[in-house]
């Protein structure tokens, strides 16, 4: 095995385990950072021998097992009184050892970081290196925050959860309206940050809302949580072409959509629709079923999801689903309703979404000059190398017949 | 773990401590001591904040003010001890305070010291 092998074998190791490790780890002392370093340790004490004597049967258990050794000892070593109850290591041990564990420990550490008790601008952030094992760098990117603000902010809400004694455990039924939305906010973002990227992390969203939806299926907003990351994921693949270029919703092809992951996401919101508590991710996967509507051959449904985007609006506005709205309200009353709509809307300076539509519905209403201008300016607010080429293609910013 | 429940009322709470022995005011109070009895290690009501003096140390110097610590709308007007599994049931515990309605509880980790 060589070292790049060991490498890859290691670092996908740190990606699909670091959650359930954490949650193993800290269960017991509620120290997440501890529990942290020490995986942090055990991933380096991987890619050392890894190499030499090949990547074991069970790499989990190799890195709990090296993980737990180190974490045991710097709690001793901090008298810590937890770390003194050996029958429970004991347990615990025992348990992880046997393989799968009764309950994914990722779940109670998703509401660990979720609880009240927790700054709330904290509580994503902390899901999402804590549960998911980004680095704090990127979840700060994703926040357009200072890296060092952010590590500061993990840093102290991880502090806290040790200090203050937070369960690891399911929160009563009595504290989920308080907990849930944080937890269901956080693997919602999880799916954003994944948008344009091929890493993975829509299947880990995925596999969060599943792990939610097992323990909670009478929770009609985690039903349609999930329901609205299995759309997502069922018409991936045709948001990019052939040669990789981006491709909008309503130019994909339905047959490089994903059926599978889509009739499982209409058995969730059906699931959750019988439920009769309608919420906001429930209706965003309802907008989000009806554009697939377009598989069995019809048309989109514009009237359809233009209603369910004022509902939406009532309960959760926020400014990419206002954006979205608004374009509704083009393909219902036209170009010029929706424009007005646009105007009307207060969102950041250099927003994409917004000087896309803008651009997209001057080019609809016939005014190709204003049209132009605005695809310009939404190729400066582009980020994405994928997205931006597509700005700049003929017939939008870029020059030619259009 | 131990937590400390510190209770902050408004000046309407501290009046209500006139209260006939039988009022509704002071039944809740007991109710509630009564309920936490077996998870409570200590703790204390305490008599009015215009009761309390403050005491500085500046350059050796004893500076004693008439008062409480802080002029807040709500003043410390007692707290409890309690030994629970975890901050959820101290938190539990809090939202039952009778002065949770109209005051502020504060629930805070007692710290652990050496050798405990």
């Amino acid at each position: 095995m060589t070292l790049p092998d060991a490498r890859a074998a290691a670092e996908h190791a740190a990606r699909a385990s670091h959650g359930r490790l954490v949650g193993l780890l800290s269960a017991r002392t509620r120290d997440i950072a501890a529990a942290e370093d020490a995986l942090a340790d055990a991933f380096a004490r991987a890619l050392e021998s890894w190499p030499n004597d090949g990547v074991p049967a069970n790499p989990d258990a190799w890195l709990l097992t090296v993980a737990r050794r180190s974490h045991g000892h710097q709690a001793r070593r901090q008298g810590v009184a937890a770390a003194a109850q050996p029958a429970l290591l004991l347990l615990a041990d025992e348990r992880a050892e046997a393989g799968a564990p009764a309950t994914d420990p990722r779940l109670e550490l998703m509401f660990v970081c979720a609880h009240p008790a927790i700054d709330a601008v904290a509580r994503t952030p902390m899901m999402l290196t804590v549960v998911q094992g980004l680095t704090a760098e990127r979840v700060a990117a994703a926040y357009l925050e200072a890296p060092a603000t952010m590590g500061q902010r993990l840093v102290r809400a991880k502090a806290r959860v040790k200090a203050t004694d937070i369960p690891f455990q399911l929160p009563n039924r009595s504290d989920w309206p308080d907990r849930l939305g944080a937890v269901l906010e956080a693997v919602y973002a999880i799916a954003s940050l994944a948008e344009g990227e091929g890493d993975g992390l829509l299947d880990e969203a995925v596999h969060l809302g599943r792990l939610l939806a097992d323990a909670l299926p009478r929770e009609p907003e985690v039903r349609g949580l999930m329901a609205l990351l299995l759309f997502l994921k069922g018409r991936r693949a045709a948001g990019r072409d052939l040669d990789g270029l981006y491709v909008p919703l309503d130019r994909q092809e339905p047959s490089r959509w994903d059926t599978v992951a889509i009739d499982a996401g209409e058995r969730e919101l059906a699931a959750a629709a019988t439920l009769g508590r309608p919420g906001r991710y429930q209706l965003e996967a309802a907008i989000h079923s009806a554009h697939c509507w377009r598989r069995t051959g019809g048309a989109t449904p514009w009237v359809a999801i233009l209603s369910l985007h004022d509902r939406l609006a009532l309960l959760a506005p926020t400014i990419g689903s206002e954006i979205a709205r608004a374009c509704a309200l083009g393909e219902v009353h036209g170009p010029a309703a929706a424009l007005e709509r646009l105007a009307g809307l207060d969102a950041p300076a250099g927003c994409l979404p917004l000087l896309a539509a803008q651009a997209h519905w001057l080019d609809r209403a016939g005014r190709p000059v204003a049209a132009r201008t605005a695809w310009r300016e939404a190729v400066l607010a582009a980020h994405d190398p994928v997205i931006r080429r597509w700005l700049s293609e003929p017939g939008r910013a870029g020059a030619g017949a259009g | 773990m131990k937590y400390a429940i510190l209770i902050y009322e408004p000046e309407s709470d501290f009046e209500l401590r006139q209260s006939p022995p039988d009022s509704a005011y002071w039944a809740a109070w007991m109710a509630y001591s009564a309920d936490m009895n077996a998870v409570t290690t200590g703790g204390a009501p305490l008599e009015l904040p215009q009761t309390a003096t403050t005491v500085r140390l500046r350059d050796g110097k004893r500076l004693v003010q008439d008062g409480p610590y802080a002029e807040t709308r709500e003043q410390l007007g007692g707290f409890f001890v309690i030994d629970v599994p975890d901050l959820d049931a101290a938190l539990d515990w809090a939202a039952k305070c009778p002065a949770a309605n109209a005051g502020a509880i504060e629930v805070r980790p007692l710290m652990a010291m050496m050798g405990q």
